[in-house]
């Protein structure tokens, strides 16, 4: 066995994003000790991607805005799948969230009377966004980022981990390896919370990062937690769909939110056929399916997308309120957006579905293991709308840090006993690449799977193909038990990659399952089998995965029953 | 398919070479596509630093034929082609493997300067026109590109006396912040170094989101230690409050 070193803390957060930062920093608040792990430098997580805003029933620029009718619009979106409780909690709470990051050096663009600027957006009934141009995630992180490394965290940079450790049925502890040397590391702790992020990397076409492979989803499933809803993968209706290098790139919802017009290759307006009524502002889902349609059906732009022209807003409202999108353009595609209409086509872009939490403190179903952000599942139910993202990593990020503190503080920690015959094991498991001989490339095997995820589970799925699908996904996955690598541990890509593997490929044949049993058509998951909702059957039930022995078992488990006076909020609509 | 040639550094920091690779060159490739090219077909543990791959997260820094650059943001269509591409990683900091190396040394400045601090209780009423000062420099991106070709850490290796740009600009910010409340004079005149800035703009010409780095946070700072400690009046002024 293989010697590493050791740390201990009351809380250990993996994931540096806007929950685990903000989670961290709650949990420290609370007196508890806290390393906060992330797979990249600290301040590179997916949430400086973030571009559009934060929503926050704030009521700055409609003063007819709030909490309820910011419930009401997630759960709408969320085609009523969403955990009633997070999405009434999530709407309470961000406009404190939002004070309180502003109190921490935030700078969001500001209205006349001084206050914070908001926008609209998809699915939001009232200008809900609090923003900062186009680079809104980037404030949020930086924000948290500063508050962090003032609030006594330890942070762990470059740190990837790999299996969580148990004692009975508690979490104490979690397993990795430092990316700079290659050597193995374990964090001892009372309470883990997975801040993760979502599983982006099982499909070709994405706009996340390298980082995105579910590393927090295979974790929790493999400690025994159950995950739901993971046939609802949400695909941004606007990515770049050329040149083929930044195929994929995220192109902010803020372009529709300022006004941005879609446009086929006949220069129909063609939303007025989908979506009447909110024309461009409709739900991502919605506008996904409109532009990957008109695509399929020959009305799609040179380069298989949809026109998206925002020039006629005038070039200094578009270099003040969108300037990372002039300069994306403009230096990736040799487009001027001040003068011209964008290609814009759909991109895999944020996972609903994630680890079942408890609403009020984010523990999972297994002790001392919490979850914030979107390796959770519940608060965005079949579709999320665009700026909940940000807003939910800081609501529920400290919900999480509070939960996972609190618990922390009940656990003596003369009681966490490592299982060091499974660390062992485990350290075989991920060294054997460099001793298999005529394994498979990780890289190759990473194509592959990405390629059947983009055939068979994209925007549109139907029986035959999900079948397909999943018998090719568990050959795949059959096939590639042997990887082989080269060089050293040091800094060590197509390592890194081989140990990954097992996370996409657990995140892939959930999403697989899933999206294979739901025979409707809801949110983000569109069956052209069955095209409608089913709102008898399925409208009732969360999809729920778990570990069986060797096998993935999926079974259906009823949706908490949202209480009466939150269900006549829906009844006053009729 | 039209070709390139990339020569990239491998190696740590002790010892390394170049190592020649072919790389297919599609329409609008950037740099960084070429390196993770080399890494599914040639060598799978050629160490590359990336996230976003759209010039938002400021991880792939690296000098491509001598020049500081994002690589996800150098497309392979404005290098020339009849000599190969170097590629090298950047040299004001130790390597730690082939193209990446170990920058940690800025974030223990950043948790040297005290944070934000706005006044206890008051609200956060501020101005559109007053926040725009500190959010040019939010836009930074931390690629340390700035660090990288600042002379007084590139050449002098001057880190134990000067913070480098990125950390005057995030002084500057917080100054700047209509709100904030802490005075960080003396840091600035004395661990952060404001002084050993020559001004060179060297910062200002590598910044991928091109913050006036140089015009608008250092020559400022610089101003207001002058007016601070330097102006005859406003000594005697602090000199006659302090008795």
């Amino acid at each position: 066995m293989d010697k590493y070193e050791t740390h201990e803390h009351d809380v250990i957060v993996i994931g540096a994003g806007g929950a685990g930062l903000r989670a961290a920093i709650e949990a420290s608040a609370q007196g508890a000790t806290v390393g906060l792990v992330c797979k990249s430098l600290l301040g590179k997580a997916h949430t400086v991607m973030a571009e559009g805003g934060i929503a926050a029933a704030m009521a700055n620029v409609a003063p007819e805005d709030n909490w309820e009718t910011h419930f009401k619009d997630t759960m709408y979106g969320g085609k009523m799948l969403n955990n009633w409780r997070m999405a009434e909690i999530h709407a309470k709470e961000s406009p404190d969230r939002i004070r309180e990051l502003e109190r921490w050096g935030a700078l969001f663009d500001r209205t006349k009377e001084g206050k914070i600027n908001q926008r609209a957006f998809g699915g939001h009934t009232w200008k809900r966004l609090c923003h900062v141009g186009d680079r809104t995630g980037l404030e949020l992180i930086r924000t948290l980022q500063d508050k962090g490394i003032h609030s006594g965290i330890d942070v762990y940079m470059e740190c990837i981990i790999t299996d969580l450790l148990k004692d009975g049925d508690k979490v104490v502890g979690a397993f990795g390896y430092w990316r700079d040397t290659g050597k193995f590391v374990l964090f001892k702790a009372k309470a883990i919370i997975l801040a993760t992020g979502g599983i982006g990397k099982i499909y070709q076409v994405t706009s996340n990062s390298w980082e995105y492979t579910g590393d927090g989803h295979a974790l929790a499933y493999r400690a025994g937690a159950e995950l739901i809803d993971m046939e609802f993968i949400q695909f941004h209706p606007t990515g770049m769909v050329w040149p083929p290098s930044v195929i994929g790139i995220l192109v902010t919802e803020a372009v529709r939110g300022e006004g941005g017009i879609l446009t086929n290759s006949k220069g129909e307006r063609f939303m007025e056929k989908y979506d009447p009524e909110r024309m461009e502002l409709s739900t991502r889902d919605v506008v996904s399916r409109a532009i990957y349609t008109e695509v399929k059906e020959g009305r799609g732009t040179p380069h298989g997308g949809a026109y998206l022209d925002i020039s006629h807003i005038g070039a200094e409202y578009i270099m003040k309120k969108l300037p990372s999108m002039y300069h994306q353009f403009m230096e990736f595609a040799d487009i001027d957006i001040t003068k011209g209409p964008m290609e814009v086509g759909p991109t895999t872009h944020y996972v609903m579905g994630g680890v079942r939490v408890n609403a009020e403190t984010g523990e999972s179903t297994v002790g001392g293991l919490f979850a914030a952000g979107e390796v959770s599942g519940g608060m965005h139910g079949a579709n999320r709308l665009g700026g909940n993202s940000l807003s939910d990593l800081l609501v529920f990020g400290r919900r999480a840090g509070l939960g996972a503190a609190e618990y922390a503080n009940q656990i003596d920690s003369n009681t966490l006993n490592i299982n060091n015959q499974q660390i062992a094991e485990h350290e075989k498991e991920m060294l054997a690449p460099f001793s298999n001989s005529n394994g498979k490339n990780p890289y190759t095997v990473h194509q592959k799977l990405q390629v059947i995820m983009q055939n068979y589970f994209g925007v549109f799925r139907i029986e035959d193909k999900l079948k397909q699908g999943l018998k090719e996904l568990e050959a795949l996955i059959n096939d590639s038990k042997v990887l082989s690598i080269e060089g050293s541990r040091i800094f060590n890509p197509g390592w890194n990659l081989s140990i990954d593997l097992n996370s996409l490929f657990i995140v892939s044949e959930a999403a697989a399952r899933c999206a294979l049993q739901r025979e409707e058509s809801r949110g983000a998951h569109s069956r052209v089998d069955y095209p409608e909702s089913d709102n008898k059957k399925w409208n009732t039930v969360n999809s729920v995965i778990s570990q069986d022995g060797d096998s993935m078992k999926l079974v259906f488990s009823p949706l908490p029953e949202m209480p009466d006076e939150l269900k006549s909020l829906f009844s006053e609509d009729q | 398919m039209a070709e390139a040639v990339l020569r990239v550094f491998r190696g740590d920091s002790e010892n390394g070479e170049t190592k020649d690779y072919k790389v297919p060159v599609e329409e609008g490739m950037v740099v960084l596509d070429a390196l993770l090219y080399i890494q599914a077909n040639y060598d799978g543990d050629l160490a590359v630093r990336w996230n976003c791959k759209a010039a938002k997260c400021g991880s792939c820094s690296t000098e491509i034929n001598g020049i500081p650059k994002l690589s996800c943001k150098t497309r392979m269509d404005s290098l020339p082609r009849d000599e190969p591409i170097t590629v090298y990683p950047i040299k004001a900091f130790p390597v730690i493997k082939d193209l990446v190396t170990d920058v940690k040394w800025n974030y223990q400045k950043q948790k040297e300067i005290p944070p934000f601090t706005p006044p206890e209780d008051e609200e956060m009423i501020m101005y559109q026109d007053d926040v725009e000062r500190s959010q040019e420099f939010r836009k930074c991106i931390e690629c340390f590109l700035c660090q990288n070709v600042c002379h007084i850490l590139r050449d002098n290796n001057a880190k134990e006396s000067f913070f480098g740009p990125r950390y005057l600009i995030k002084i500057a910010e917080l100054d700047m912040h209509p709100l904030d409340t802490v005075d960080r004079s003396e840091l600035l005149r004395n661990e952060a170094g404001v002084g050993f800035c020559n001004i060179t703009k060297c910062c200002t010409e590598v910044c991928p989101e091109n913050i006036r780095i140089t015009d608008n946070a250092i020559i400022p700072l610089k101003e207001r230690v002058v007016d601070k400690y330097f102006d005859p009046i406003n000594w005697i002024l602090s000199k006659l409050k302090e008795d």
